[in-house]
């Protein structure tokens, strides 16, 4: 758990019930890891923020590979008859490239920023259950490499990332590629659901003296809309991957037509999570450009209460417009005219942040920086993708544009330009905050630029694509099917195929540019307050130390930090800097908080998480290895539960480096 | 300076000397006044709702599907399977006393009313498991048709959810009993609790929609 007081020996003595075994000794195994140098410190620790980073190391990890599958199903449609990939690979690719995008890069990205910057932004030590957090980051890593293993194995799966019934039966799909899938996202449910639950009740519970909901940053907002949707999305998708699992494992008819089952229950089981979870992927990088925007126009969010109370809008509504993925499907003119109007109705709330946003900008003192330029970027980007949206919304326009490239634009429109940008954002924005330097601007602008132009070459084209007829999941073009004139369809896979070229250089630029201000000697240490930023998470030392804030502050406002910094006159109403950053969090620090107790290490949650992807090699290959897992399972559920959250003193591993194990920190007053 | 520290305390501190403090300095604070662990197991039930909701809603929809094997009615022997119910409904009863007995801080009590819970519990499952015996030598496979994987699906995810309540009885006696539990001992049998009542008005819902409501 969380954070407690350093023990007085007086203290001690009044003590309620005891423990009678010290944790360490609850199964007779290890002793508690203390490490806070080396990689085991990574491997065993609790700490939000380093568990942020490991987020979002992995999850870039698999962009990369996301990204080299999609480069690679665009070189396959560059020219006709592609030789790259057979149709076999083909499906493969686009299955694994949507699954890898959505639920291995974007979700636990979005799931790194939080992890790192909601239990600063709300002024918390860590989160509400620190061990829980470290067991979702490793599911959802475990439950990634499980998911990827099954490259080598057979064959991933091949049935697209929505795995359409009865498609995903063992008829049309033998190898185990679809197992690994349902399997695999069962295991990055897990981390998605415990990760919920951990951000839903740190948000709820853990925030600072004064920080009243309607003062929390709009990012921390999101993501608190963001858990909910997860909290009952993952739910559903959990029920249809059991079903397609026993379908295609013992033989269960869910999806078996010829036993008279109806294909659509699959359908509306996977959209009824889909659909939210589109929000979900979304809603965080509405959330990290609702803190960029206002910053980069030296202006506070426009109209912030709508613009929190629309994100809860768009959760809402976003539970009734799942069946907008079926409009050809044959639902009927009631249910289409409702979904129809609903997905319309969507659209009213994700407008009015729009309007918010760019009414922050008007009329302030806009500083393009980088993450000021991915953040415009999304904004522009986002309302053309939602433009393409509202057309689907129109239902008889749908059923012409279903499975066509035009639907293949609009989500990469919305899910590229609007998702991946506000990450791209978010990156440039706190990188000093969570490394200490800053990000090449100049190399910054080559990534931002090429990426821009990348993104529009790439998806821009599919909508002529798709109106033109173009199927998507298709493997192959011939040219005698390419059409006629100079802008036919070969014309425009080509252009598409360049552009997603030009993206990936923009991409390795991003890598470069890390590379390059980790490593030159040029690149000095950012300043404390690098943007002038308004929220909570700048007014402590950057990176934070490892309890976050020496002092808990107590907030007044909307926009604390700023509202310490600045003042505005009565009269004329002219705002003056009456301190520096470096000013505020002296004065802040020089009375810390004393016997500060953090969360100790544990290595329960890796070995728990450890045990999901056992089981799931034991429930495809062998019941040995699944009696193996649930052993595993049983065992460390145990010795979790029977291990405090925060040891005693002396239930260390005595023979481990580093400062003891951090789970002490008697603060030096600063003076 | 100490209100500014309670604050940051998480509540639900779960070591020994965390619970010296709590005795020492009164109840626990959170943003919202209710416990983090609660909290927290409240979300997880408001997420089990959706699990038994596409479950149950599976079921609804193939129910009546069925072209081998016995149909719905034929099969349902609907007062052994109140008995049965019965059965798990007395054990929340038996489950509330051992949440107050565990709130008294009467351990005799909490072990004994937590153990006769699971016993309750034990007695549902085994029930369950010689309906699904019965059904099965009439001729309901997993695979026979579609209301009979529907059904198998659907009762089998409670029934696990009943045994996984049973081992979690069965561990809170055993560490009570060797005085294990870290934290407060009250609020984690009354989590315990939480789950083993949401699980039995899944029991409810499911009993009435699959076997009282005739397809």
């Amino acid at each position: 758990m969380a954070i407690i007081e350093r023990p007085s020996s007086e203290v001690v003595v009044t003590g309620g019930p005891t423990v009678g075994v010290k944790p360490s000794e609850a199964l007779g195994v290890f002793k508690r890891p203390a490490a806070s140098t080396s990689w085991r410190d990574w491997v065993v620790t609790v700490d939000h923020k380093k568990i942020g980073i490991m987020y979002g190391v992995a999850a870039f990890f698999f962009f990369i590979l996301g990204g080299l599958e999609a480069v690679l199903i665009r070189m396959q449609l560059m020219a006709p008859s592609g030789k790259v990939l057979n149709a076999d690979q083909y499906n493969q690719m686009f299955t694994m490239h949507g699954t890898t995008m959505v639920f291995l890069f974007v979700m636990p990205m979005a799931a790194a920023f939080a992890n790192y910057f909601v239990p600063l932004q709300i002024g918390a030590r860590d989160v509400a259950f620190p061990r829980l957090n470290a067991f979702g980051f490793w599911s959802f890593l475990f439950g990634g490499i499980f998911l990827n293993t099954s490259w080598f194995l057979g064959g991933a799966a091949d049935g697209g990332w929505f795995m359409y019934a009865p498609n995903s039966s063992t008829l049309f799909s033998p190898s185990h590629g679809i197992d690994f899938w349902a399997m695999g996202l069962q295991i990055t449910g897990i981390a998605s659901l415990t990760g919920a639950i951990n951000l839903i009740v740190t948000v709820l519970n853990m925030r600072a003296p004064g920080m009243k909901m309607m003062r929390m940053p709009i990012f921390t907002w999101m993501v608190l809309v963001v858990q909910f949707l997860l909290l009952f999305a993952i739910p559903v998708i959990t029920v249809a991957l059991f079903l397609l699992s026993f379908q295609r494992s013992f033989d269960a008819t869910f999806f078996d037509v010829a036993s008279g089952a109806d294909p659509l229950l699959w359908q509306h089981l996977f959209w009824i999570f889909g659909h939210p979870e589109v929000y979900i992927l979304i809603l965080p990088s509405f959330g990290i450009v609702s803190e960029i925007l206002p910053v980069f126009s030296k202006k506070p969010l426009f109209g912030y209460p709508i613009v929190a109370m629309s994100g809860a809008a768009i959760g809402f509504v976003g539970w009734g417009v799942w069946a907008h993925h079926m409009f050809a499907s044959g639902l009927g003119p009631v249910s289409v005219t409702v979904f129809s109007m609903a997905t319309m109705a969507i659209a009213v709330p994700t407008g009015v942040k729009i309007v918010n946003w760019v009414m922050t900008m008007w009329g302030g003192k806009l500083l393009f920086t980088v993450p000021m330029l991915f953040s415009i970027a999304l904004v522009v980007q986002f309302t053309i993708g939602g433009l393409s949206g509202v057309t689907h919304a129109v239902a008889p326009s749908d059923t012409q544009q279903t499975d066509t490239y035009y639907i293949v634009a609009h989500f990469h429109y919305v899910l590229f330009g609007g998702a991946i940008f506000g990450l791209f954002a978010g990156f440039y924005y706190w990188w000093p905050k969570i490394f200490r330097k800053q990000l090449s601007e100049s190399i910054g602008r080559w990534n931002f630029w090429l990426m821009l132009v990348g993104m529009n070459m790439t998806f821009g084209p599919m909508h002529m694509l798709g109106l033109q007829g173009q199927p998507r999941r298709m493997s192959v073009w011939t040219s005698a099917r390419a059409g006629e004139g100079f802008f036919n369809l070969g014309f425009w896979n080509r252009i598409a195929s360049i552009g997603s070229l030009v993206l990936s250089l923009g991409v390795l630029l991003f890598i470069v540019n890390v590379v390059y201000t980790h490593k030159s000697k040029k690149v000095a240490i950012a300043p404390l307050d690098p943007w002038d930023g308004r929220t909570l998470e700048w007014m402590t030392a950057s990176p934070p130390k490892e309890h976050n804030f020496d002092a808990i502050p107590t907030v007044g406002h909307l926009d604390e930090f700023f509202h310490r910094k600045y003042a505005q006159d009565a009269t004329t109403h002219e705002i003056t800097q009456v301190a520096t950053a470096e000013e505020v969090l002296a004065e802040l620090n020089s009375h810390p908080d004393e016997h500060i107790h953090m969360p100790s290490r544990s290595y329960w949650p890796i070995l728990l998480a450890l045990a999901l992807p056992i089981i799931g090699y034991g429930l495809i290959y062998n019941r040995v290895i699944l009696a193996v897992g649930v052993a595993m399972v049983v065992a460390t559920m145990f010795g979790w539960a029977m291990e405090p959250s925060t040891a005693a003193d002396d239930d260390f591993d005595p023979s481990a480096p580093g400062d003891g194990g951090g789970h002490t920190k008697e603060l030096a007053p600063l003076g | 300076m100490v209100a500014v520290i309670r604050r940051s305390w998480h509540p639900l501190a779960d070591t020994a000397i965390a619970q010296g403090h709590d005795s020492g300095h009164g109840a626990h604070v959170s943003s919202t006044g209710l416990s983090n662990n609660k909290l927290a197991m409240w979300m997880f039930l408001g997420s089990e709702c959706l699990l038994f909701g596409g479950l149950i809603s599976t079921y609804m929809l193939y129910k009546g599907r069925v072209n081998s094997g016995p149909q719905p009615d034929q099969i349902f022997d609907i007062p052994f399977t109140s008995v049965s119910s019965f059965v798990l409904l007395m054990s929340s009863l038996t489950m509330v006393l051992a949440v107050s007995a565990a709130q008294r801080k009467d351990d005799r009590n909490t072990t004994l009313w937590l153990t006769i819970t699971a016993l309750l519990g034990s007695t549902f499952v085994g029930g369950q498991v010689y309906e699904f015996t019965a059904f099965y030598r009439e001729g309901l496979g997993f695979t026979t048709s579609l209301f009979g994987s529907s059904f198998y699906t659907l009762t089998g995810f409670h029934g696990v959810h009943v045994s996984v309540g049973i081992i979690m009885l069965m561990a809170l006696v055993g560490m009570i009993s060797r005085n294990r539990i870290p934290g407060d001992r009250g609020e984690t049998v009354e989590m315990v609790g939480l789950y083993w009542h949401f699980v039995d008005i899944v029991w409810i819902v499911i009993f009435t929609l699959v076997y009282l409501i005739p397809s």
